[in-house]
């Protein structure tokens, strides 16, 4: 049996989130009533002349920065050219053979191991309308309702190169550039309203062949686990058609995630067809070295620099830096909180944030802007349990507290619920001493070897303290006392 | 180069125009009598020109981010009145399923 190589490239459209359409005044807002966001640009009526966005501009030169691409000093509108109903113009406005981003490249992590997928190109458009075919409490009696108010939002589809070799790489790709997109603030990422939508182009060819096989594009995955599903079924397809002596034809298929199969859509020969030109209405866009560089200026510090960064800065491992920059709010939250507990309360601040945070996060499913205690808070609570303060196990009932919102910072909270540790070493001997007068037998069957009784004594220290004493503080005294 | 009568037939159904043969006919003598002047047209050398965009040689304006047309209403109900069929809002269309 031969060994087959796979082959992937992705195209993803991201939604850019400026507050207009690309080319007209109306509102990218998503949800509105069906139609009400779509003016007389959006629809098409005759005599309408597109005005380029200067937003999704800098959306695209953000991008093109983020990924150490070119910014094309002048690039060009295209029409595309096909009927749909939910495309009233009877093209999309798009680029072709002059993209406003060229070339760049996104570092994957797979396993233990780092690679870089070269991007191709990034281009604006515009987005078409929605078709529906049924909605609730709608009877279209056998037609298809057409909804507008996405028809013209911005845009920018992100190609890459044909450098993936797994479905696994092909999600991590998805994942890192998921992230980026939202890092650099030009796309929410929202999978479920469809503000970003990943295409793949999927072929095999036999190891060691240097043609490409032909390629099949499944359209419109939109969610990570999908992707990776689609992407299986679709190369176990191609290499069994393969080996059975088949050939495999270039078309496009969807993924149906009820039966995790793969099928080609009806499309006619003629779908692919464009006829592109450059769009009449539209003048090059230039984009000169001032405007790339204002913009530079305003870029965030990226998510490999600062995960790389946090490692050093705080002695993290580089495991708990890849976690804490998943996105900038999540490491902005981070070193917001090690601020306020201080550098010794770095290793700390993580642990708190990525187990009980993220756990508190998933059960009442928010996301880290919606944390119920906030970086500071977080963080005074952290510098109470480096200035020992309050133990670890002292610190959940305040992290519990806080959340419930009982009090505004950990020091109100350990006040006013008195949970301060108590490291006054004569009240604690007091204590110890009438601990071990009432627990004669225990002292005894201590005395007697048996190493566990100390263990059972301990545990009453802390129980009569409610678990304010020091534990360390506990043993010390413990140990001079039984001699 | 010269184009086919079969080629003009799938030009005018891409571009969604209903053509007889005899218009298909007389529509491909006039365009290749355009090809015939790009032919000639070639023949100048353009090597080291820039492919222009647009006849103006000027860059495209950019407009602000911002909503300057709160949708409503009343300016949908506006825009549906010559539309054939509506519902709910929306545009009804003849079923398109992929």
């Amino acid at each position: 049996m031969k060994a087959w190589e796979v082959v992937i490239g992705i195209e993803t459209h991201a939604q850019l989130s400026t507050r207009a359409k690309i080319f007209s005044g109306s509102s990218t807002a998503f949800g509105a009533e069906p139609n009400v966001q779509a003016n007389a640009v959006d629809i098409a009526l005759p005599g309408v002349l597109p005005v380029l966005n200067r937003g999704a501009v800098e959306c695209a030169i953000r991008f093109g920065l983020a990924v150490g691409a070119k910014i094309a000093p002048r690039s060009v509108f295209a029409r595309k050219n096909y009927f749909y109903p939910d495309l009233p113009k009877g093209y999309q406005i798009s680029q072709y053979e002059l993209p406003v981003v060229v070339g760049g490249q996104l570092a994957i992590v797979v396993g233990e191991s780092e690679r870089v997928v070269k991007l191709t190109r990034a281009h604006l458009e515009e987005d078409a309308g929605k078709s529906l075919h049924e909605c609730a409490g709608a009877n279209f009696h056998g037609r298809t309702g057409i909804d507008l108010n996405r028809a013209g939002t911005p845009l920018l589809e992100i190609v890459t190169e044909p450098d993936m070799r797994s479905s696994t790489e092909a999600v991590a790709y998805a994942r890192a550039l998921h992230a980026l997109v939202r890092w650099i603030g030009i796309c929410d990422g929202n999978m479920q309203e469809g503000s970003f939508r990943c295409d793949a182009n999927v072929s095999v060819r036999p190891v060691g062949q240097t043609e490409f096989g032909t390629r099949r594009e499944i359209k419109n995955l939109n969610s990570f686990r999908f992707m990776q599903q689609a992407i299986d079924y679709e190369v176990q397809w191609q290499i069994a058609t393969l080996e059975d002596g088949g050939t495999v034809e270039q078309a496009t298929v969807l993924f149906d995630p009820q039966s995790g199969e793969t099928r080609a859509m009806r499309s006619k020969e003629d779908a692919h067809d464009y006829r592109y030109f450059p769009d009449p209405d539209l003048l090059p866009l230039v984009i000169d070295r001032q405007w790339v560089d204002e913009i530079a200026r305003q870029m965030p510090e990226l998510p490999a620099a600062r995960r790389d960064r946090l490692a050093t800065d705080y002695g993290l491992s580089a495991y708990d830096a890849k976690l804490l920059t998943a996105s900038l709010e999540l490491a902005t939250y981070y070193e917001t909180a090690v601020a306020a507990a201080g550098n010794s309360g770095a290793k700390a601040c993580a642990n708190w944030v990525m187990v009980d945070l993220t756990a508190r996060l998933n059960k009442e499913e928010r996301d880290i802007g919606q944390s119920p205690i906030s970086a500071e808070q977080l963080g005074g609570m952290v510098a109470r349990i480096v200035d020992g303060t309050i133990s670890t196990n002292i610190a959940r009932k305040v992290f519990d507290a806080l959340c419930n919102g009982e009090g505004r910072s950990a020091d109100e909270i350990i006040a006013s619920q008195g949970l301060q540790q108590i490291t006054d070493g004569d009240a604690l001997e007091t204590l110890i001493d009438e601990l071990l007068a009432t627990n004669a037998a225990m002292v005894a069957e201590y005395r007697s070897g048996k190493e566990k009784a100390f263990n059972a004594l301990v545990g009453q220290a802390m129980k009569a303290t409610r678990g304010k004493a020091n534990p360390q503080q506990v043993n010390a005294l413990l140990r001079k006392k039984l001699g | 180069m010269s184009l086919t009568l079969e080629q003009v037939h799938r030009v005018a159904h891409l571009a969604r125009i209903e053509i007889s043969d005899g218009e298909a006919q007389s529509t491909l003598g006039q365009l290749n009598e355009i090809f015939s002047l790009i032919e000639e047209m070639q023949a100048v050398d353009t090597r080291g020109v820039e492919p222009m965009a647009h006849a103006q040689d000027v860059a495209q304006r950019l407009r602000a981010d911002r909503v300057s047309e709160a949708g409503t209403i009343d300016q949908r109900a506006a825009f549906q009145e010559v539309a054939p069929e509506t519902e709910a809002g929306l545009y009804l269309v003849p079923r398109v399923i992929e």
